[in-house]
């Protein structure tokens, strides 16, 4: 299992850079987190997703789908393509600190 | 060493059932999902999925479908349990399937058809229906849904589907 440092503290990560426990994440962590996947700056409206993410897991106890973003989290699909390019479900959980999402849809 | 990664697909949808429908949609928008470029080209009796007044009304097959005892498990029988196909001509049975599939799919956090189709194409999909199937069926681009961009022949949806990989569904 590899390491890294975010925010001044070691963390575990898959062999993939995804955080393998979400407890371990802060939201300190994020903009490196981000950086690391070539978006360099965090909006209001990428924290939005983020935090609904991250609420949503704590609830529900798994990753939310873009779907469910746009059903229960309010967040247009359209707008998070353009937020999260080529890939948002798995680039949004990789800043989130939650690790890879598994499902197909 | 890894592979080459896709960069673009394009899916024929050529069957307007709801389990003919779903794999093409479920390919398109995984593939948007982890940034492929997707186009979905319908044609034949896949329009049916494009019609505003069909799209609503899709239905799973039940007569001619040897493989229905796959939906046994989810009325608690054996996945063995055989579906007579006469059964399936019985009135209400393939609207029974239809609605069973699609709690299913609900519970798998997978969209109905209008839905997704809204969802493709916001993710940036491109949504095409066939010229020459539009023709056979009598059919104006104004009786699909919105999502639908243009009215393609097959000699555009090749130009459309250039470099990328072609899936017939």
């Amino acid at each position: 299992m590899a390491e890294k440092t975010l925010a001044g503290k070691t963390v575990q990560v898959d062999d993939e850079g995804f955080l393998v426990n979400p407890d371990d994440w802060t939201e300190d962590m994020a903009p490196e987190l981000a950086k690391e996947i070539g978006i360099d700056e965090l909006t209001d409206k990428h924290w939005e997703v983020i935090r609904f993410m991250r609420k949503d897991f704590a609830e529900k106890g798994q990753i939310p789908s873009i779907r469910r973003m746009k059903n229960a989290g309010g967040i247009p699909t359209k707008d998070l393509y353009a937020m999260f390019p080529e890939g948002p479900a798995k680039k949004a959980a990789y800043i989130a600190g939650l690790g890879k999402p598994h499902g197909c849809v | 060493m890894a592979e080459e990664k896709i960069k673009k697909v394009s899916i024929i949808v050529s069957q307007g059932s709801l389990d003919g429908v779903y794999p093409g949609l479920i390919m398109a928008n995984g593939a948007r999902m982890e940034g492929i470029e997707a186009n979905l080209f319908f044609t034949f009796f896949g329009l049916n999925a494009l019609h505003k007044k069909m799209i609503k009304k899709l239905r799973i097959s039940t007569v001619g479908n040897p493989a229905l005892n796959m939906a046994m498990p989810m009325l608690k029988f054996p996945i063995t349990t055989p579906f007579p196909t006469l059964m399936g001509i019985l009135p209400g049975v393939s609207n029974f399937a239809s609605w069973m599939m699609k709690n299913e799919m609900e519970r798998l956090d997978v969209p109905p058809v209008d839905e997704f189709l809204e969802m493709i194409s916001d993710a940036g999909g491109n949504i095409y229906a066939c010229k020459l199937a539009m023709d056979m069926f009598k059919l104006k681009k104004e009786d699909l849904v919105d999502e639908v961009q243009e009215v393609l022949t097959v000699g555009q949806f090749y130009e459309k589907a250039g470099g990328g990989a072609i899936l017939f569904t």
